[in-house]
């Protein structure tokens, strides 16, 4: 599950289409506009995104609108966020070592 | 005891990069002391419970550090660091990777580059170091590995066992 969300934002295009409809949701043409790229393109990324889970498609009137679910963008943070304690954990014991040379000199 | 020392992490999702800055109370020499002598990294290099053991160490240009992380029952995860360029006290950069206690690389897991700079803060040193993964799949395979030895649910006994000690204090 959680390779999927790397999947999704591996591609360059969709990390945009993430960025751009974080902001507010939007119908695919609207997002379409904003790239050089055909709505087919767009929708194909939409496909993805939504299959990772990344974004929700939610029908409103005859439009489609794409909304991006923050939830899932926290995963990512969240494997960040242990990757940062090994290196908190490495640097204390650091700081014990810098402290003992530091006496050791005097 | 805990000092207010400049910690910085940074991912990167678009250049596959961490960044790391750190503050340390000491001078610059002595910092890369510990971040270039076998018998000194060996003190610090792997994170709590989790010790390092250099099986050997060459810091030059084209050398290398072949060294293990040992969990408190004995298994070892072995790891292979080159050495690329060197400029003493300044920076260093390296390419790692995992490896066997023979010293062969596995190829089929990530490899990242890493550059290490050293620079003054008054009579502190601070060391930024970037690791650059070729994707972020790879940065995620890392991690996992980090899993599947263990360390972070180690960590998280260690951030537990904090808590409790700093709420007796």
């Amino acid at each position: 599950m959680r390779r999927d969300i790397f999947q999704a934002i591996a591609d360059p295009t969709r990390r945009a289409i993430i960025v751009l409809i974080a902001v507010q949701a939007m119908t695919p043409n609207a997002i379409a506009e904003h790239f050089d790229t055909t709505r087919q393109a767009v929708s194909k990324h939409l496909k993805v995104l939504t299959e990772c889970e990344l974004v929700q498609p939610q029908q409103q009137g005859r439009e489609i609108y794409y909304k991006l679910q923050i939830d899932k963008m926290k995963e990512i943070d969240h494997w960040l966020e242990q990757f940062r304690k090994i290196w908190e954990s490495r640097f204390d014991q650091l700081d014990n070592l810098l402290e003992t040379l530091k006496k050791q000199q005097q | 005891m805990k000092h207010n020392l400049q910690f910085d992490f940074e991912a990167d999702k678009v250049k596959n990069t961490l960044t790391i800055r750190r503050e340390f109370l000491a001078g610059r020499q002595l910092v890369w002391d510990c971040y270039t002598k076998k018998e000194l990294l060996d003190q610090w290099f792997a994170p709590k419970p989790l010790t390092t053991k250099t099986k050997s160490m060459d810091f030059r240009e084209g050398g290398h550090w072949h060294y293990a992380m040992v969990e408190p029952d004995g298994n070892e995860y072995w790891g292979w660091t080159d050495y690329i360029k060197i400029q003493p006290i300044d920076f260093y950069t390296s390419t790692d990777a995992f490896s066997n206690a023979e010293g062969e690389i596995n190829e089929s897991l990530p490899r990242a580059e890493w550059v290490v700079t050293f620079t003054d803060k008054g009579e502190n040193a601070v060391v930024e170091t970037v690791v650059t993964y070729k994707s972020l799949e790879d940065l995620e395979a890392t991690l996992q590995m980090g899993m599947e030895q263990g360390m972070l649910a180690t960590l998280e006994k260690l951030d537990e066992l904090l808590v409790k000690l700093t709420g007796r204090e």
